[in-house]
């Protein structure tokens, strides 16, 4: 059972508002993220919803019970902080039974769920071992045993891949994702890297500045973002936004169309422009174009698309993947 | 850089300074030793005849070195165990956020820079004086007998006074350490279900083992050689009672005027202080390299 619903919750620092009142509901199961840029609240909500900040007002419940003003270690959830925060001094079979230990579970029982784990997490071979002596991911993994051994109501993560190198991040990605599926408990995982929301999330919440600016599903958020904010943010490369003449012709202040919704030419198209940079990944090639109609755009081509700097193409947008936005920034339908 | 030619550049460089060091240390402790072996005593002038090991068979069959020795060992052991546990305490309070912070941190600091014979006095006349003293007239003020510090509990209070200075010591050192804790760390065993007691013991008390182990060296090497404090309150007495070893090596060599014996008394303080760091090192000394 993980049910978390946030109501009318606010948080100050001083006279600094960083989280203006905001509701949310988790359900039970769910794997969510909170994602924005840097500096948007999203770990003050996590640590709101831990318990480690205090609310300044508003009202948090788990599983229906009033959970405002209950300490961290009674709301049953447990955390996988981004330093991983192990305990330097115990080996990894001591920091995956502290919970426990705490919690007052008798040795047997203890000895079960460590093993258990570490079956679940492949780090059997490592249980006698400091986190010292540990490579990056496998502290990780420690880290989210720590989480696991306490069956909590919901799992919070707080960027858990922000310090792991490219590679590594994806692999624990996947495991992270695997080990949801196999758990089936609800996940609050925060992070500023729109691929991990994206990949991961049953459910995104897009923040900025405490707001909470969408609420979806990953493609709910790519084809229908509310808001030239989540437009930009999600998605990768970024959105093109067009003002002027191109824009009016469609009653808009500004539209935006993704670099995969655009058809390249090397012959004929609506937008002419030249190549300023081509970036060949091999897969795909992006390439930035400078029009004259419609100014600086990013487009997708595929891998082999045979262009270079100061070359001419011609780009053409598919209709019906145009958004639209108002002077406001948000989206007409 | 390291090819052959600059590395005996490099001690070639250095030597000066390693010669000087190794003098420095090197002429006074054979000196010592060698005054030890003769019959040296500055109220019989004349040949100094090289006596074997009577000096040493004297210091240490002398009824006061016994006690000097005890009195050394309860020295360094109270002055430690007060300063760890009270510097373990302090430094908790100072870490955490509070009006004044800065200041309080200050005047914490502060008995660090006073020296020990200023100190001594001002904690002989000022607060232990059985007549005038501070603790005499609150004593009188609650209606008690004041209390003869140094006269009925010598030692004691002389360990107080030394724990005094040297508690600045052991606090700035647990603070800094305490500061680099990993706030994380302390947030993980609260959501782990640690309460405040089992989050001092599990994560802050090993945490701090190495710069308790730093204080406890450090102190130690200080607190063999304890001396000021006893000279300006005691003089090692009510008798015996406070003379430790550092002062038992003085009253022999500067009040008896027995060079010869003092340098024995000397070795075998050195000697002494080197099976109390080779036993520190053995217990706590395996903190240091993890």
């Amino acid at each position: 059972m993980g049910h978390i619903s946030l109501n009318q919750i606010t948080k100050t620092f001083g006279n600094v508002q960083v989280i203006p009142p905001l509701d949310l509901e988790i359900e039970d199961g769910e794997f969510i993220v909170f994602v924005g840029p840097s500096g948007c609240g999203k770990s003050t909500l996590l640590r709101l919803i831990a318990g480690l900040e205090d609310v300044t007002s508003g009202e948090i419940k788990i599983d229906g019970r009033d959970a405002t003003e209950t300490p961290p270690a009674k709301r049953g959830l447990a955390m996988v902080f981004q330093s991983y925060a192990l305990y330097p001094h115990m080996s990894v079979r001591k920091n995956i039974a502290f919970p426990l230990k705490m919690a007052g579970f008798d040795k047997a029982e203890i000895d079960r769920k460590i093993d258990d784990a570490a079956r679940v997490l492949n780090l059997t071979d490592y249980l006698d071992r400091r986190p010292g002596q540990l490579s990056g991911g496998q502290r990780q993994r420690v880290a989210i045993g720590r989480a696991i051994v306490r069956e909590p109501a919901a799992f919070l993560f707080d960027e858990p891949l922000s310090n792991l190198d490219a590679a590594l991040r994806v692999n624990m990605r996947l495991e992270i994702s695997e080990l949801h599926n196999k758990l089936e408990t609800t996940m609050i995982y925060v992070t500023h890297d729109q691929v991990e929301a994206m990949t991961m999330a049953d459910r995104i919440v897009v923040l900025r500045a405490g707001i909470i600016e969408q609420v979806g599903t990953p493609l709910e958020l790519y084809s229908k973002p509310r808001n030239l904010f989540v437009a930009g943010f999600i998605g990768s490369p970024k959105m093109n936004f067009i003002e002027g003449a191109v824009a009016e012709r469609r009653d808009a202040a500004k539209v935006g169309i993704r670099p995969e919704h655009m058809q390249l030419s090397l012959e004929e198209g609506r937008w002419e422009g030249t190549v300023s940079v081509s970036e060949h990944l091999g897969s795909d090639t992006f390439l930035h174009v400078e029009t004259e109609r419609a100014g600086m755009l990013t487009a997708r081509a595929d891998g082999e698309f045979p262009v270079r700097h100061g070359d001419r193409v011609f780009l053409t947008p598919q209709d019906d993947k145009i958004h639209r936005f108002d002077a406001e920034g948000m989206a007409l339908s | 850089m390291a090819t052959a030619h600059s590395r005996s550049a490099a001690r070639l460089m250095i030597s000066p300074a390693v010669l000087l060091l190794l003098g420095w240390m090197l002429i006074p402790l054979s000196m010592t030793l060698y005054f030890s072996f003769l019959r040296y005593n500055l109220l019989m002038p004349g040949a100094h005849d090289f006596i074997g090991f009577m000096n040493y068979r004297f210091f240490l069959t002398d009824p006061a070195f016994f006690s000097a020795l005890i009195n050394t060992l309860l020295l360094v052991g109270g002055v430690l165990v007060i300063t760890v546990f009270g510097g373990v305490l302090l430094a908790i309070l100072l870490d955490q956020p509070m009006w004044g912070q800065g200041i309080v941190r200050v005047l914490v600091i502060a008995p660090f820079f006073v020296m020990p014979t200023v100190s001594a006095l001002v904690w002989k006349n000022m607060f232990m004086n059985p007549v005038n003293g501070l603790f005499a007239n609150i004593f009188r003020a609650l209606g008690m007998q004041p209390f003869d510090f140094l006269g009925q509990a010598p030692l004691a209070s002389i360990i107080l006074i030394v724990s005094w200075g040297w508690l600045p010591f052991a606090t700035l050192i647990l603070l800094t350490a305490l500061q680099s804790l990993d706030r994380d760390q302390l947030e993980a065993a609260e959501m782990d279900g640690a309460g405040p007691l089992s989050r001092f013991f599990h994560i802050m008390l090993p945490h701090l083992a190495r710069a308790i182990t730093v204080v406890v060296l450090i102190q130690t090497i200080f607190l063999l050689s304890v001396f000021a404090e006893i000279l300006v309150t005691t003089n090692g007495g009510p008798g015996y009672a406070t003379t430790n070893i550092t002062y038992l090596v003085y009253a022999q060599s500067l009040l008896q005027f027995d060079v010869g014996g003092g340098s024995a008394g000397g070795i075998v303080a050195v000697i002494l202080a080197n099976i109390v760091a080779i036993f520190l090192m053995r217990m706590i000394g395996k903190n240091l390299d993890v």
